[in-house]
């Protein structure tokens, strides 16, 4: 394996060294991810484009320490967390990211107060600091009248506002969204990613999953993968951002 | 704040629960019945068994009592025409008993007499017991007025007369009756005392004082009275001959009744050609009603034990099922962070909630039914902590077993597959 690893930098925040993703499937095998080295620097804004099946999604979870790599490393913040186990991969979910969903996944039993709260709840906030906080957040994405209501009561994008002020409760560094304007109309994925665009000026490193090439625009750089490998980079920003 | 975090984990299982009212309230009825049932019958049964055991009490539990008996062949031969019965136990038996047996510290024989009294204008057929002042010690029962039988009674034959209060009450006896004549059969009795009596029975045996309306000096009763009964019957005259028609005895020490009764059985045996005695010994029946009462306990425990053990799998059936419902959410969580553990302590709480509840719910039920019991049928029921206490733990250590697998489940969700898009 030609291992072209280049020497991690200083303000790398994510860099993925030889990673693979493999599943077997019967005698075969899937590789999702199959060798790839990359490095995000901290407060960029990367947009991850391909065909579907390509790995994207693959390299979200593994961004998002959702799940393991089979062979290759992880870099996060300049540690290696490739093999922690379940317990610390939970730990810096709960303290470094934030997530955004194509499908909000909001729990719609909750209020948007409580939806809010709940990365607080489980970082040991007490409730009046957290509904301090909720609100704070809710007024930050343009929802300040809507904290009692219930996620159903919401349009789309409201409801990906709610999502996004709950990703950024724990105020992490990175926010990984997968194809967060997917269940939007157009004119509503612009307002939300002039939300994350504001959000990446205030200094969040962004990685977000798209099809769309004019929601891709709003990234400094285009990641295009395929059949699990990097096919090609293209970017607007500088190198050294 | 760590108390905090306990207290707010609960008020969010309450909340989870309060989604789903109807759902949680039937998923607690299993729980309900099974507490409710517990607590009923253990006090249910705790009442009869205190009832049983204090009525053993009543007799004296280190006494042992011996009573005349027909026998069978006796009985055959009494239909006969001037057929004289002589069965039961005699003098000679008391003062054999008394004698030789080490471990009786005392003794009180008793000789049963049926006969006309009268006490001023007031006349009534009596049962009368011809006794020692022993009996007063065997069977201790608080004096109302006057005095019982003592001592000197004996020594000077004096024809005096206890009544118990049901014979008091029958012949309208005071206080002021005391110091008065009372004829029993042709022969007069100064009344010199009324004591309390106790009815009831326990067991086969009857308390001994329950048909007894007055006592007199034993040697009296046999000078006056004699041996022999004569009952007129359809047929014509059936007579009989009992000395005594019952042996009282107070053994020295609880742990030698059962020896004790055995050597009266083989002393009696070798002077009774035919049975015609009957050995009761209380302290068997409290120990046979102390193991009744442990089977009881057994019974009950495994009815208990299968209600609940229902419940359980009821509970345990909705939570793995609202586990598959909220898989999103789980995903959610441990996305956002939440640890394994912190999903299994959530899902076991709202479990543990749940059958609390339902267990507390059962307490209340459980807890009308014997009242309720008591108050229609006037049998008595017994509420113990042991038997609030024990249910309420058992619940709560339902929802802890009977959670932990869906719990478990809902910990081993893998976020990836959980917020795939639908
Ligand atoms: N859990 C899995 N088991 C087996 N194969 C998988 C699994 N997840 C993803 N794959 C495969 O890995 C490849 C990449 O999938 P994915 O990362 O979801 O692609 P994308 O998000 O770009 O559409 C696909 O061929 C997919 O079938
Ligand atoms: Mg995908």
């Amino acid at each position: 394996m030609d291992n072209e690893s280049l020497p991690a930098r200083q303000n790398d925040i994510v860099r993925l060294e030889n990673a693979y993703k493999i599943y077997p499937m019967g005698a075969e095998q899937v590789n999702a991810l199959a060798g790839v080295t990359i490095s995000f620097k901290q407060g960029s804004f990367w947009a991850i484009m391909g065909p579907s099946g390509s790995g994207k999604s693959t390299m979200m979870n593994i961004i998002g320490c959702l799940d393991h790599l089979s062979k290759g490393h992880y870099i996060l913040q300049g540690h290696d967390v490739s093999n922690l186990d379940d317990n610390a991969l939970s730990d810096i979910r709960l303290k470094y990211l934030g997530f955004i969903f194509q499908s909000f996944n909001l729990i719609p039993q909750l209020t948007v107060q409580k939806n809010i709260e709940l990365p607080l709840y489980y970082l040991g906030w007490d409730a009046i600091e957290s509904a301090k906080r909720a609100k704070e957040l809710a007024a930050m994405v343009g929802l300040q009248g809507r904290l009692g209501h219930r996620p159903t009561e919401l349009s789309g994008g409201q409801m990906q506002r709610v999502a996004i002020a709950r990703a950024l409760a724990n105020d992490p560094q990175i926010l990984l969204a997968d194809e967060p304007t997917g269940n939007l109309d157009t004119a509503t994925g612009e307002q939300i990613l002039e939300l994350l665009a504001e959000l990446n000026r205030q200094g969040k490193t962004i990685i977000m999953v798209t099809h769309e090439s004019y929601i891709a625009a709003y990234a400094d750089k285009r990641l295009h993968m395929k059949d699990g490998v990097i096919d090609s980079i293209e970017g607007n920003g500088d190198e050294a951002k | 704040m760590k108390q905090n975090r306990f207290v707010r984990n609960i008020l969010l299982g309450i909340e989870n629960l309060l989604l789903h009212k109807l759902r949680s309230f039937l998923t607690m009825l299993g729980v309900v019945f099974g507490v409710g049932s517990v607590v009923a019958m253990l006090s249910v049964g705790e009442g009869a068994s205190k009832e049983a055991l204090e009525q053993i009490r009543k007799l004296g539990s280190n006494n042992i009592i011996i009573s005349s008996i027909k026998s069978i062949d006796e009985e055959a031969a009494s239909t006969a025409h001037s057929h004289m019965s002589i069965y039961g136990l005699t003098y000679e038996d008391h003062d054999r008993i008394a004698g030789t047996i080490n471990t009786i510290k005392q003794t009180a024989p008793v000789k049963l007499i049926r006969k006309e009294a009268r006490l001023m204008s007031r006349a009534m057929e009596l049962r009368v017991v011809g006794t020692t002042p022993q009996w007063f010690e065997l069977v201790k029962r608080p004096v109302l007025a006057g005095r019982i039988l003592l001592d000197s009674d004996i020594r000077d034959k004096s024809a005096v007369t206890v009544l118990t209060e049901f014979g008091a009450r029958k012949l309208l006896a005071t206080e002021n009756t005391i110091g008065q004549p009372l004829r029993i059969g042709g022969d007069y009795f100064e009344v010199v005392g009324i004591i309390k009596s106790e009815s009831g029975q326990a067991g086969n045996i009857q308390i001994p004082d329950q048909q007894v309306d007055a006592y007199i000096p034993i040697d009296i009763a046999r000078k006056y009275f004699g041996d022999i009964v004569t009952r007129r019957t359809s047929g014509g005259r059936e007579r009989e001959l009992v000395e005594l028609h019952q042996i009282i005895i107070d053994v020295d020490n609880t742990d030698n009744v059962e020896s004790t009764a055995v050597a009266l059985e083989q002393l009696l045996n070798r002077f009774h050609k035919k049975k015609d005695y009957q050995i009761s010994v209380p302290l068997a029946l409290l120990k046979q009603a102390e193991a009744t009462k442990r089977t009881f306990n057994i019974v009950l425990g495994s009815i208990a034990g299968i209600s609940l053990l229902v419940g359980g799998i009821g509970i345990m059936n909705i939570m793995l099922a609202s586990v598959t419902e909220r898989t999103r959410e789980i995903g959610i969580r441990r996305a956002i962070g939440a640890k394994r553990k912190q999903i299994i302590v959530q899902f076991l709480i709202e479990t543990v909630v749940l059958s609390t509840l339902g267990g507390i719910v059962g307490l209340g039920v459980g807890v009308l039914i014997p009242m309720a019991i008591t108050y229609f049928t006037e049998m008595p029921t017994v509420l113990t902590l042991l038997g609030v206490l024990l249910p309420l733990l058992i619940s709560i250590s339902i929802g802890i077993i009977f959670g932990l697998y869906p719990a478990i489940n809902a910990a081993r969700v893998d976020p990836i597959v959980a917020l795939r898009h639908e």
